[in-house]
């Protein structure tokens, strides 16, 4: 018994090294390619999180397929939420607030206490998530992993309805070729040719500043310095010609500065529409068209049938694979063993579910990343990400228990306790529901506007 | 005044290394008070005497062009700031002295400058090889510049300046280390201001003495320098 025991946690163990390698691998190929990892505990975090989530779908694999005992799995499903919680909840928090003021140089001396005081206003905000949601039954302890769990699944759910909504209408709005802006290069040199011109107006001004700032500093040298009492009296009240002027030029060239910016971002757009034209009349490119028509009769179809669930207040009672079974036995005549094939189905179908969800989040966690770190701030953005990372991931485990057949969904239930999971599942249909909506307006929006910027002479 | 003659300088380097900084202390002789993210091209001027103190002595304007990105940006950033490469008469690559990587990232930088008539592609910057023949033919002056001198520990500076020196050979250009938020480094006198004076000298003279195609004399003898491509080079 003990040898097998420890044979189990040993096999264990090199999965988890497995995916701890791929996490940071993950980090430093694809995050942190452009920058210097100094600080590596911000490493082993990340990768920890992402290696002890991915048990956690491991997990569920296992349960489907029957692989070790009951008792063995259930054990090891509660170890692994409690590290998980432990690391969402105490670690990951505190370490951003510790990086966040290890970067304001003010409060450098004393990183330590207001890491602490910043943790301690997470926790308790955190705490108060769980008051307006009906999540509990009240007999559950204060510390209990039923109490964690809960918060951390709101935040996920809310997090993945979000990705999913905008996912949802975004992805069939770039893959599509009908949505792309007519982009020309004459357009692009004309933008291009106005840029250089307020960088030469921008140029211009500053030279006269220059100079008038040169002429000012030797005039200074001429005259003594300003010293004692009325020296300083003198040089407030009486201000030299120039330094008005300066102010006034100053203020001409911050605006210049403004749309020099946005002239440079606009150009950027353009030749980003111009790279996608040319990529949709390759091969690759009209393949991707087609299964972005597809993609929103798909987007359509999971909107209508989130306000169906809505209004209906409606929560499916049967997994898709068993429904699947039943209308192939009922409608369609077709006798085959239900129990085996429910079992491999349901592992195919939660396999892709997963691997698509991770590789997604992955993708998009990426895509955030390169555009909003800097080198200061590349810590405390990855932290983040993490935190991220591993909420969705839990709430993950949360909804797919809906996918799963009834006799899958027991181990889930055991081990997340007595969670309102209908809860979840309007809640998730509620968040996607308002995210593509206000998607699709954001978009058609963005859209509208930017022809209109780019055809005005 | 505006009818002064005019160089244009690019300054590149990676995010954060301290760009802006240093323009704002080359063109006012201020320390910069809150620097925030550049995007796109900030440009500063900076009012130089050419040959001071002699009689031949001439003002110029020296434009500081202060491209913002990194390298790995996307191909559409890429296309867009080659505009500003245009009629660039000097380069100052800027590197953090913390950073071991924004100093590898120079030679992707130089290499995006100096192929800037090419499709901008990721192939050509990605490898970090170095086109040696296209860098020899290059006549324009570099300087290379490590910013946050005062982060690198006593222990470890003498290390890192050996590193810098390096790959201020490589470029066959001068090197400067300093803290962008002390003004002391450039004081008027130092070896710094020397060295940065002699760099813009040697660019207006680039620029406005030798246009005929003379080459500068001692620069065939520094082809000898470079030896086989620059991968093989550990710093660590």
């Amino acid at each position: 018994m003990k040898t097998d025991k420890s044979r189990i946690l040993q096999s264990q163990g090199n999965h988890f090294i497995c995916f701890f390698g791929f996490g940071w691998l993950f980090f430093m190929r694809q995050l942190f390619k452009d920058y210097e990892v100094r600080q590596y505990v911000v490493q082993v975090i990340f990768s920890v999180t992402f290696a002890f989530s991915c048990t956690m779908f491991e997990l569920i694999i296992f349960e489907i397929l029957g692989v070790l005992s009951s008792s063995s799995r259930y054990f090891h499903w509660k170890m692994n939420l409690c590290v998980i919680l432990l690391i969402l909840v105490f670690m990951i928090p505190f370490y951003i607030g510790y990086f966040f003021v290890s970067n304001i140089r003010l409060l450098h001396k004393q990183r330590l206490p207001f890491s602490c005081l910043l943790w301690l206003t997470f926790m308790y905000f955190f705490w108060k998530l769980g008051d307006p949601f009906p999540i509990l039954s009240p007999k559950h302890g204060i510390l209990s992993i039923e109490q964690l769990i809960s918060r951390v699944g709101v935040i996920g759910v809310t997090l993945m309805a979000l990705l999913s909504g905008f996912g949802a209408v975004n992805c069939p709005y770039t893959y599509m070729s009908y949505f792309l802006r007519n982009v020309t290069d004459t357009d692009i040199l004309a933008l291009e040719r106005r840029l250089l011109q307020t960088m030469d107006m921008i140029i211009s001004k500053k030279k006269r500043m220059a100079v008038a700032r040169r002429t000012m500093f030797q005039k200074g040298e001429v005259h003594n310095k300003p010293s004692g009492f009325w020296g300083m009296i003198k040089s407030v009240t009486t201000s030299a010609p120039g330094s008005e002027n300066l102010t006034l030029i100053q203020q001409e060239v911050d605006a210049l500065e403004e749309l020099s910016r946005q002239l440079f971002l606009e150009t950027v757009d353009l030749y980003a529409t111009k790279e996608r034209i040319e990529y949709s009349k390759t091969f690759k490119g009209k393949y991707f068209n087609f299964l972005g028509y597809f993609f929103s009769i798909y987007c359509v179809w999971k909107i209508f049938m989130a306000t169906i669930n809505i209004v209906f207040d409606r929560v499916g009672k049967t997994d898709p694979v068993t429904r699947g079974i039943e209308i192939t036995v009922n409608y369609l005549g077709i006798q085959f063993d239900v129990k085996f094939w429910s079992q491999h189905i349901s592992f195919i179908l939660v396999g892709i579910i997963i691997v698509t969800s991770i590789r997604g989040l992955l993708i998009t966690l990426t895509k955030f990343f390169y555009a909003i770190s800097s080198s200061k701030s590349s810590n405390v953005i990855v932290l983040l990400l993490a935190q991220i990372m591993g909420m969705y991931f839990v709430s993950s485990v949360l909804l797919i228990r809906m996918s799963m057949p009834l006799e899958y969904r027991t181990i889930i239930t055991e081990v997340l306790g007595e969670l309102q999971f209908n809860f979840y599942h309007r809640w998730f249909d509620v968040i996607f529901l308002v995210s593509a909506l206000s998607s699709i307006l954001f978009l058609y929006l963005a859209h509208k506007q930017a022809p209109e910027k780019h055809m005005a002479p | 005044m505006a009818s002064l003659d005019r160089v244009k300088v690019l300054v590149l380097g990676d995010s954060g290394v301290g760009k802006s900084s240093l323009v704002h202390l080359l063109c006012q002789n201020q320390v910069l008070g809150n620097p925030s993210w550049t995007v796109g091209c900030s440009v500063d001027v900076r009012v130089h005497d050419y040959k001071e103190g002699t009689p031949e002595e001439k003002t110029y304007y020296i434009e500081l062009w202060d491209v913002g990105g990194s390298v790995g940006s996307a191909s559409s950033v890429k296309s867009t700031r080659t505009v500003f490469y245009n009629s660039v008469n000097g380069i100052i690559l800027v590197h953090d002295l913390t950073n071991k990587k924004s100093s590898q990232n120079l030679y992707r930088w130089s290499l995006e400058v100096l192929n800037r008539d090419s499709v901008p592609t990721g192939v050509l910057v990605m490898n970090g090889d170095y086109d040696q023949e296209k860098f020899a033919d290059n006549q324009i002056p570099l300087l290379v510049i490590g910013t946050k001198l005062d982060q690198i520990h006593e222990t470890k500076r003498h290390e890192v300046l050996t590193r810098t020196a390096f790959l201020a050979e490589d470029f066959n250009a001068e090197e400067i280390n300093l803290d962008c938020t002390n003004p002391r480094y450039l004081a008027a006198g130092s070896s710094n201001a020397v060295k940065l004076s002699r760099f813009f000298d040697k660019v207006i003279e680039m620029r406005y003495f030798l246009r005929d195609g003379n080459q500068i004399p001692g620069l065939p003898d520094r082809k000898r320098f470079w030896g086989g491509t620059f991968k093989n080079l550990h710093y660590d």
